[in-house]
């Protein structure tokens, strides 16, 4: 007698559909559209400019000034122009989707840019003319100094070992270091001021006693230029929208030009006075990082919302904008985000990052410095934006604290069930916490935020690099084969044991703590070296200026400039190992079903002709994801100490090394240098993803997942990620939005960091329908229950199916 | 010992916030359309998928009680010999069998219902004891401490009921009970008796009753086209409301025909081919009616 019901006539609210209606006017749908329709394609120029200037200035300058003068000549020389209809100017390259590479970091061999060409996915278009040039002025000048051969030459055997094969990656072979967000200074001040800023801390230089003035005054003149440089651009946009102004006759483009003009000729040397200007500003800066060098996650304005609040609210006050006008501004913004994909990967960088988005990352919400809710109205803009928009860049997430009005979330959520992944919910809480423990002040800790994926760090104030996925299951894999490598075919850690020397649990977790020691140790050791080698030849003057503390300093961002620098190494397979170790701990050693040497061989040959086994580790064994304590507390235990192990190790910037436990796209690489694991996920399938359960494991539904998950201690971590899937009909009407509110509340309420909603649609549930075994996780709306769907019969599957394809018309 | 088949997390759709739904087994009644079969029988069940099942044979060699033989290719389970002892269920590798129902101390429940607290606190949710029939459940003594610790605790129980079990256990339970979700699934006694298999006087009588104590009262219509739905069938529900009975909102159920696979699972035939859910446009009509009673009147859950 429960529950006969079936929830039909859900209608929306008016207030929602009104939302619906406002929609893109046409000026921004033609820009959007544009964006998503260009191919990416390879800009070559940057590469040509930058060897001319390192030709004209190499040996005669320091390296510093080197790099801010290479910065200048580009953007003195980079072809310009303004599209129609734009009101943001300015592109890394030529165009939407024109990618400028980074020789210096990657010089790319004619084979890697074909490759690039000619790959089915996340593929960029070379020409013959690109691959002309590249063969003839880049490779001769770049191959044997960039920084990625740099690196390569001074790694040891075993790093190269372990890292060839996928025991850890790094980030640094290709791309800068980053994971750099700002903060409100560049709405405070212009680049002239900065300048002066510059000149004062030089006057201040003490030669007579201080044995590196030398280096901090190069360093201090390399920031002097790197301001010239973004100035420059500036005004050369200012000139060319003039010029085109003058020959335009349709007015209200010419109109558009001239206000562009009047912008370019205050930002970026002066503050900006208006909220279009302070926009303007914020693409300026973003330009210049991230052609200076390709830091990792490209570039974020931080707390975009609270920091262009007070222009917003003075020209709306004045009669000068409107709130439509506001939300015109910002997605020609987000446009410009989405023009730019990640500079071209190859090669390992590529599978651990396989995607063109570049993970700018825009935290709305959350709360101000002083501690107070910092949702304002543009905060709520930024959502309608990104509910427009419908853009994979900039990412566009919230800042949820317990601060944050209801309406708000309410708002958020609506967007997120929509089931495009954003927003993700981050807490803002738990990030204050996580900043506090690391040793950050309350202020700065309530400046900061997440970006990337979803890494902590202090906006404005820290140089937080992310310095490679760590593959925990991987090491368990060599942990069962005493060190060897089945799938390499080599000896890659240490010798501690076969699986028959292991008598008890408590022996094999010990050896496996050990090899996780003996890997990190490598990494690490690779890491420091790397550090102090982008320090010595890859300064970032630009990204210096607006870095606090770095002028103060007169010391490079790369080089330990920045108030606060962090090392983070990302834990990978949490879901995986925790369910692999659970298995065997719970089969082996308590039930005795089998032995471990029966295990291990059954995994060499990928559970083929042991049906009995892989049913009883994959079936019948306690998983993570379920607030099933056997299993939770052996996560808990292997977070703990690799946690540990991590936590408190020095960088080279004088900052120290701690965790986070995020995949981007790696937990697909990681498990493909894997065998078969002890939980029957089967050989070279993917390994579970930031702290989600591994796939299919849980089976209790979201609170007992999140439960899990929060047993974590997310408050030692620089982040964690969690993937939360349902289907559509879970969160619809107006009960699902709201338990989908609590449920975010009660996590964050339990420290948990992150979560993000995987609303899946017909076509997932199609194939899920044909391979039952990898959706055993997911969750679909019956009727006045929900249940999983695998357990539906083939008919209700069809219904369901058949039900969600109506809801989404 | 008390006899669960079913223990659901993040019930969002029966009752206020994020709730812990238990499914008690057994039921007094016998809904022809009933979509939890398997909730009927107070003792375990064996439940066989057709779909999974592979015809492998391993089920007859492990079975204790030879209650499973191959014919015609198939398992058959002759249900007199089967105990539910779940030997086959770890067995096969197809994932073809499973047992519905296990005995659970009520600590065990209580440990359950108490992992997601901190939910229901976020929502204003709780525990939804259901099945099943809760009211029925033995020992019944069980079940009352089960509502006053979970009221102990600070956590809001539900009861989820047909309605058809003596007076004198509802009125055990009203001090720790936050709300019942009260089914009437047809005012006439002869429909009553033909399609729930029993008369409907004690359940209209128990919810004067509890009217009268004063509790908090979801009234739920499940709703068969051409069963239950007709105007009149409404109409002397909102006769029933106008003697003076207080209830706080009223759910329109329409059938749905989900529960279908279960019966073969069960070895069992669904005599509900037929039916179907009323039309949009009726379930606003009857919900026009009841309206007239002031008390708010919801489609679905």
């Amino acid at each position: 007698m429960t529950g006969e019901m079936t929830k039909t006539g859900e209608t929306e609210t008016s207030a929602q559909r009104a939302k619906e209606v406002h929609g893109m006017n046409e000026r921004i749908r033609r820009l959007r559209e544009e964006s998503l329709n260009t191919q990416p394609r390879i800009y070559i120029e940057r590469a040509v400019l930058e060897t001319e200037a390192y030709e004209k200035y190499e040996g005669a300058v320091s390296v510093s000034e080197l790099r801010a003068l290479t910065l200048l000549h580009y953007f003195s020389h980079k072809k310009i122009s303004i599209h129609r209809g734009e009101l943001i100017v300015g592109e890394k390259g030529d165009g939407p989707q024109s990618s400028p590479t980074f020789p210096e970091l990657c010089c790319h061999t004619l084979e890697d840019m074909k490759v690039m060409n000619d790959r089915e996915l996340i593929n960029f278009t070379v020409t013959e003319q690109d691959l002309k040039i590249q063969e003839e002025k880049i490779i001769p000048f770049w191959e044997k100094r960039s920084i990625r051969r740099r690196i390569l030459n001074n790694m040891t055997e075993e790093w190269k070992t372990a890292y060839s094969c996928g025991i850890f990656t790094e980030f640094m072979e290709q791309r800068g270091p980053g994971h750099t967000v700002g903060s409100e200074k560049i709405y405070l001040k212009g680049f002239r001021e900065y300048q002066q800023e510059i000149h004062a801390a030089m006057e201040k230089l003490d030669v007579l006693h201080d044995p590196n003035a030398l280096r901090r005054r190069e360093q201090l003149k390399a920031m002097d230029t790197a301001c010239e440089a973004v100035i420059v651009l500036g005004q050369r946009y200012a000139a060319l929208a003039r010029e085109m102004a003058q020959a335009e006759t349709d007015p209200q483009w010419k109109a558009d030009l001239l206000k562009i003009a009047e912008n370019c000729e205050v930002v970026p040397a002066h503050k900006p006075q208006t909220f279009h200007q302070a926009l303007q500003m914020y693409w300026f800066v973003h330009l210049a990082v991230t052609s200076e060098l390709n830091p990792w996650d490209s570039y974020s304005p931080g707390r975009l919302d609270q920091h262009v609040y007070p222009f917003y609210r003075r020209d709306t006050e004045a009669g000068i904008l409107t709130r439509d006008g506001a939300l015109e501004l910002l997605e020609c913004l987000w446009v410009k985000f989405n023009n730019q994909p990640a500079p071209p990967k190859v090669g390992i960088t590529l599978k651990e990052s396989g995607t063109y988005t570049d993970f700018a990352n825009i935290n709305t919400g959350g709360i101000a410095p002083d501690g107070s809710n910092g949702v304002n109205e543009v905060s709520y803009l930024i959502l309608d934006c990104m509910d427009d928009m419908k853009l994979l860049q900039p990412s566009s997430n919230v800042q949820i604290s317990r601060k944050t009005p209801q309406k708000f979330l309410l708002r958020a959520c609506e967007i997120s069930r929509k089931g495009w992944g954003q927003p993700a919910f981050y807490n803002t809480e738990a990030i204050v916490q996580e900043l506090l423990a690391a040793g950050k002040s309350l202020e700065d800790a309530r400046r900061g935020g997440t970006s990337g994926c979803v890494e902590t760090g202090a906006f404005g104030n820290e140089a937080y690099i992310l310095t490679g996925y760590f593959n925990l299951p991987k090491i368990l894999e060599l942990t069962l084969y005493n060190g060897y490598d089945h799938v390499a075919k080599k000896q890659l850690g240490l010798k501690l044991g076969n699986a028959e020397d292991f008598h008890s649990y408590e022996e094999l977790l010990s050896a496996f703590q050990k090899q996780i020691d003996y890997f990190l140790d490598i990494k690490v050791k690779g890491s420091n070296i790397i550090e102090k080698i982008y320090a010595e030849y890859m300064p970032v003057p630009f990204l210096s200026v607006i870095t606090n503390d770095c002028i103060q300093k007169g010391m490079d961002y790369n080089a330990g400039g920045a108030r606060y620098n962090t090392s983070y190494i990302q834990g990978v397979g949490i879901g995986t190992v925790t369910d692999c170790l659970s298995a065997i701990r719970y089969q082996v050693f308590d039930k005795q079903r089998f032995t471990l040497p029966e295990l291990t061989q059954a995994m060499l040959h990928d559970f083929e002709g042991q049906p009995k086994i892989l049913r009883l580790v994959q079936e019948h064994s306690p998983k993570y994801g379920n607030d099933d304590d056997y299993a939770d507390s052996i996560m808990q235990s292997v977070f703990e100490y690799y946690q540990k192990a991590v936590t408190g190790r020095p960088n080279m910037r004088g900052g120290m090394y701690r965790v986070n436990m995020l995949p981007t796209t790696c937990h697909v690489y990681f498990g493909e240098v894997m065998l078969a694991s002890a939980n029957g996920r089967r050989a070279h399938k993917p390994v579970s993803e930031g702290i989600s359960p591994e796939k299919g494991a849980d089976v209790n539904g979201p609170t007992a997942v999140v439960k899990s998950c929060a047993k974590m201690d997310h408050l030692k971590t620089g982040g964690t990620l969690l993937n939360q899937k349902f289907t559509p009909s879970v969160v619809a009407g107006e009960q699902g939005l709201q338990q989908m509110a609590n449920l975010i509340r009660a996590y964050f309420a339990m420290d948990g960091h992150h979560i993000q909603f995987n609303v899946i649609d017909r076509q997932t549930l199609l194939a899920a329908q044909a391979n039952p075994e990898e959706y055993k996780d997911l969750i679909v709306r019956v009727a006045g229950y929900s249940d999983h769907f695998r357990n539906l019969s083939r008919a209700l599957q069809d219904e369901i199916i058949a039900r969600t394809e109506q809801s989404f018309s | 010992m008390l006899n669960i088949f079913d223990i659901q997390r993040y019930s969002i759709h029966d009752g206020d916030g994020i709730r812990t739904t238990i499914f008690f087994k057994g039921c007094p009644l016998r809904c022809v359309w009933c979509h939890n079969p398997e909730s009927q029988r107070c003792e375990p069940e064996m439940l066989w998928n057709q779909e999974k099942c592979i015809s492998c044979g391993d089920c007859v060699a492990v079975c204790p009680q030879k209650a499973v033989s191959i014919q015609n290719h198939l398992p058959v389970l002759e249900r007199s010999r089967c105990i539910a002892c779940g030997e086959c269920v770890e067995e096969c590798l197809e994932g073809a069998r499973a047992v519905s129902g296990s005995l659970k101390m009520v600590w065990e429940l209580l440990d359950a219902g108490e992992r997601d607290q901190m939910f229901y606190e976020e929502s204003g949710g709780g525990v939804t004891l259901s099945g099943g029939e809760v009211m029925t459940a033995n020992p019944f003594s069980e079940v009352i401490e089960l509502c006053r610790k979970f009221w102990e605790m600070g956590i809001s129980v539900y009861i989820d009921t047909s309605g058809f079990a003596p007076w004198e256990r509802f009125e055990s339970l009203l001090p720790y009970v936050t709300a019942f979700l009260y089914d009437i699934k047809a005012m006439d006694t002869e429909k009553h008796q033909k399609w729930i298999g029993v008369e409907n006087a004690l359940i209209l009588d128990n919810l004067r009753r509890l009217s009268k104590a004063g509790a908090d009262i979801r009234l739920r219509l499940p709703l068969v086209a051409g069963i239950n739905d007709s105007r009149e069938d409404i109409q002397a529900v909102l006769e029933l409301l106008r003697e003076g009975i207080h209830v706080r909102r009223i759910h329109l159920l329409p059938y749905h025909n989900t529960g279908k696979g279960k019966y073969a699972r069960l070895g069992r035939c669904y005599e509900g081919e037929a039916f179907a859910p009323p039309s949009q446009e009726r379930l606003e009509e009857l919900a026009q009616i009841l309206r007239q009673s002031g008390v708010p009147v919801v489609i679905g859950g």
